[in-house]
């Protein structure tokens, strides 16, 4: 499996749907999961997953002796996987920039030259393949395509693309050339395309013109929380201010703009609401503009980036959360928000409304009825806590393990076709 | 003699409209016209008018032989009245050949009957007088909306003066009980009750038109068959449904009107008659209590309130909405009064269930349960406003209906005054006229006097003039 992030070192939504994934399908109980990461920290959770570090995977030949690798890289690889790695280099690439062992530095997330990142993991990909033993290759998002696509080529065993993302969902249509060509070469090379909704299925199919009968739809699903997580308390909000929360990167796919508005419609006819901006992004700047704009600066609060526990404790804290994409391909957010009780709004255009219920759906355009929304949740008790109940009962009940299931069944599909 | 007991509910709701909670306060109108208007007339075209028409022939060729009872909710009645007023003729029409009995239902449609004594009575009591006025007759048998039903609701109806009523034969209510008999209120004996059979009446109204039912295609003549051979005790059959089955939920490319059609005639080769629930609780005798102590309606698998009371949303909805029920009585404010019982159809409530149902639930605009409880608690927060704002908060019901009693006495009393004024006025005015007359009478009779002295030659001629004025 090639994935780029994964927990605890958390960059976007990722590498929350990795590490499920590879939860869920270590759950099946006989199946032997190798995990490629770019930069691994050490720290990860091994008990699933056999990670192997690829900046730790020589592509050009380095006399070393043990001490030496173990001192090195010892805590994210063994040297004697480091040797047998050595042993199925395939070209001499050094001409390239490698290190005192032969292998290439990763900066780890997303930093300007992820081209050339990209290039490099794929370049180390062809060696793991050659190395390593495996039935079936999973590609994580555009950017470990050119490596799954490479060891397909080696290895000659199928390749299962999963779509987290799409170019057209980060652009709102106005696609890079270059990830664009990426993404198709993927796709067009893959034997199973994992989409992680329908809404996401359906962009494969129109934009990348994929064929349907090799495209499913593979929800994404959440982890309970942990029990650290699990017991900070909820404020009680009962003749207080109400918390309105949005909370993920402020970047024109979210959509922050509707909910400045929205927020600025239930303002101006009610003051016990608070509205809550958490994360950071390229448009932060513009929303802090215009809620100022508005006249509702007073109540409208900027927290700026959460991580670890302050997400959690900021989602118990809120009311109401709103998730107002332009287009989401999934959107785990809402479930994280909904497993600590407090009620969610999504937009329509994103993926997990494809299997939520009890949550309040609207078209991220329609700010009327998202102000709407917001407002009656937090006027009307009932609905506040018919939602929280229902939803947290929901959401329990949507499982890495039956996504697990689901992805073993596509693999053993893909297994048979051939 | 087996008696068939025929039974159409005819009721539309008046849709709401969206209503966004920045239009508190400054929208009072809470409809959507369109969707009203539309809607009303495709049921109209597409059911009611081929549907009603279909039962007038049946009416005239069987004779008096064949009988159906309607009843039809006040404000469905004012959607007919607005947008489609030949339905009611068609009604008056069928009304005029006598085999037909119209029941009393609440105005509103709604479940005034779960929360407030005084205004189910009321609630009631306005549709009856509505029933008078287009049909002359005054109903004797009651329908709750959506055959709701209890014992306490059978005790309220029985003190009201219903000789009957209408409910489902809900086999968690019957258990080895058939609801082939007429029972009676077990805290009022003297209130009968028709027990609607449930396959017999879904057979016609969910199934018919489904070809994947094992009794797909329905005939007349198994249909009554099956009646024919149903225990000899058993003498009444209810088949009660709403009238928009035929045609809507059925629609009228199953031939389902000619099965109907069919039915009369084939009940009189068997000997099976028709009568309407007021004859039948006329007539029959009842063959026990009830025990209804859970309320039951004709809904859903459970055959109870959940699908209006049976998520805390709905039971929020409700309860704010009947909070205000006094007030709203007390105020008799004529628009108010008219929103009230607008917004009292249990359809509103129905929009907000979140159980999953076998039948296909339409929601209208709304897209979901939240939307639906979003929207009308909107309307409703706008609607309490305006009731709370007719008379000060502070005053409570009871004073506020005390110092209301003594302003309409000091009406009543000014009123009276007023006319006793008038009437004394008229009377002054007479005299003064007949005292003036008199007067007038001395001077003339003094002036002829005088004239008469200076002109005897024209003494008789003056005489004669005097006369006339005697006469």
């Amino acid at each position: 499996m090639f994935g780029w992030e994964f927990p605890p070192h958390v960059f976007g939504g990722l590498a929350t749907a990795n590490y499920g994934i590879t939860e869920g399908l270590h759950a099946q109980g006989d199946m032997d999961i190798t995990l490629c990461l770019p930069k691994p920290w050490g720290d990860e959770d091994r008990r699933s997953a056999d990670i192997i570090a690829m900046n730790a995977v020589p592509i050009a030949w380095r006399d070393v002796d043990y001490d030496y690798v173990n001192g090195r890289v010892g805590d994210i690889m063994s040297p004697e996987r480091y040797y047998r790695m050595r042993d199925n280099i395939y070209a001499d690439f050094n001409y390239m920039n490698v290190n005192d062992l032969g292998c290439l530095e990763f900066a780890g997330g997303y930093p300007s030259n992820l081209h050339e990142e990209i290039n490099n993991y794929s370049i180390i990909a062809g060696v793991v393949a050659r190395a390593e033993q495996f039935d079936i290759i999973h590609a994580h998002d555009w950017l470990t395509y050119p490596a799954g696509i490479h060891a397909k080529m080696i290895s000659g065993k199928p390749l299962c693309i999963h779509v987290h993302a799409t170019d057209f969902d980060r652009s709102r249509g106005k696609v890079n050339p270059t990830v664009y060509s990426i993404e198709k070469n993927g796709m067009d090379r893959a034997d199973c395309i994992m989409c992680v909704s329908e809404l996401t299925r359906q962009t494969v199919i129109n934009q990348y013109h994929q064929d349907p009968r090799k495209c499913f739809t593979v929800h994404n699903a959440v982890y309970p929380l942990k029990e650290e997580y699990n017991r900070i308390p909820r404020p009680d909000h009962t003749n207080k201010d109400k918390i309105v929360t949005f909370l993920g990167r402020i970047t024109m796919q979210k959509g922050p703009e509707y909910f400045v508005e929205a927020a600025n419609m239930v303002l101006h006819r009610t003051r016990n609401v608070r509205f809550c901006m958490a994360g950071s992004g390229d448009m932060m700047d513009a929303m802090i503009q215009l809620a100022a704009e508005r006249g509702i600066a007073d109540r409208f609060h900027f927290p700026g980036f959460m991580r670890g526990k302050q997400v959690y404790e900021c989602l118990k804290d809120s009311d109401v959360y709103v998730m107002p994409s332009v287009s989401e391909p999934f959107g785990i957010s809402p479930l994280e928000a909904m497993q600590c009780g407090t009620p969610s709004i999504i937009s329509r255009q994103s993926g997990c409304a494809e299997i939520l219920t009890n949550c309040i759906k609207v078209d991220y355009w329609d700010i009327h009825a998202l102000a709407d929304a917001i407002y009656s949740i937090c006027a009307n008790d009932s609905l506040f806590h018919y939602l929280q109940d229902e939803g947290k009962r929901e959401v329990d009940q949507i499982t890495w393990e039956k996504v697990g299931l689901w992805i073993r069944e596509l693999y053993e599909r893909t297994l048979g076709n051939r | 003699m087996r008696t068939i007991c025929l039974y159409f509910e005819i009721h539309q709701i008046i849709h709401l409209k969206r209503y966004r909670f920045f239009d508190i306060g400054t929208d009072h109108y809470y409809y959507d016209d369109y969707e009203n208007e539309r809607s009303i007339g495709d049921i109209a075209e597409r059911s009611y008018i081929p549907a009603l028409n279909t039962l007038l022939e049946m009416i005239k060729d069987n004779g008096q032989y064949f009988k159906v009872a309607f009843s039809i909710s006040g404000v469905g009645m004012e959607q007919l009245e607005m947008h489609a007023p030949h339905v009611i003729e068609k009604l008056q029409e069928l009304n005029e050949t006598g085999c037909v009995e119209f029941l009393a239902e609440p105005y509103s449609h709604g479940l005034s009957s779960l929360a407030n004594e005084i205004t189910f009575a009321d609630d009631v009591k306005k549709q009856c007088v509505k029933m008078e006025e287009y049909f002359g007759k005054k109903p004797t048998v009651l329908r709750n909306s959506s055959l709701i039903y209890s014992d306490d609701i059978g005790g309220q109806v029985a003190a009201m003066g219903f000789k009957g009523m209408l409910t489902e034969g809900a086999k968690h209510v019957l258990g080895w009980k058939s609801p082939h008999y007429v029972y009676n209120c077990n805290i009022a004996p003297e209130l009968k009750l028709l027990l609607r059979d449930v396959n017999l009446s879904d057979d016609i109204s969910l199934r018919f038109s489904n070809s994947e039912w094992e009794g797909y295609p329905l005939f007349a003549d198994n249909y009554i068959n099956r009646i024919a051979s149903l225990p000899e005790g058993e003498q009444v059959i209810n088949i009660f449904m709403e009238l928009s089955a035929l045609g809507i939920a059925q629609p009228l490319s199953s031939n389902i009107l000619e099965f109907l059609r069919a039915i009369p005639s084939c009940a009189k080769a068997k000997g099976i008659t028709f009568a309407t629930p007021g004859e039948i609780c006329q007539k029959a005798k009842s063959v026990g209590a009830l025990d209804v102590p859970d309320t039951l309606s004709w809904v859903d698998e459970e055959r109870d309130v959940s699908c209006w009371l049976g998520n805390a949303m709905q039971r929020e909805a409700f309860n704010k909405l009947y909070s205000v029920a006094d007030r709203v009585r007390i105020a008799n404010d004529s628009r108010i009064c008219q929103d009230w019982d607008y917004l009292q159809a249990s359809n509103n409530f129905r929009f907000m269930t979140t159980k999953a149902s076998n039948v296909g639930l339409d929601r209208g605009i709304y897209s979901d349960p939240f939307d639906a409880f979003t929207n009308y608690m909107n309307i409703l927060g706008d609607f309490i406003n305006r009731v709370n704002s007719l008379y000060p908060d502070e005053i409570d019901n009871e004073e506020l209906n005390a110092l209301l009693t003594t302003i309409k006495n000091q009406g009543d009393e000014i009123e009276m005054k007023d006319k006793e004024i008038i009437r004394l006025k008229a009377k002054i005015e007479k005299i003064q006229a007949s005292d003036e007359k008199v007067k007038g009478k001395a001077e003339k009779a003094k002036a002829v006097k005088t004239v008469a002295k200076k002109t005897p030659g024209r003494k008789k001629a003056v005489s004669a003039s005097v006369k006339e004025e005697k006469k």
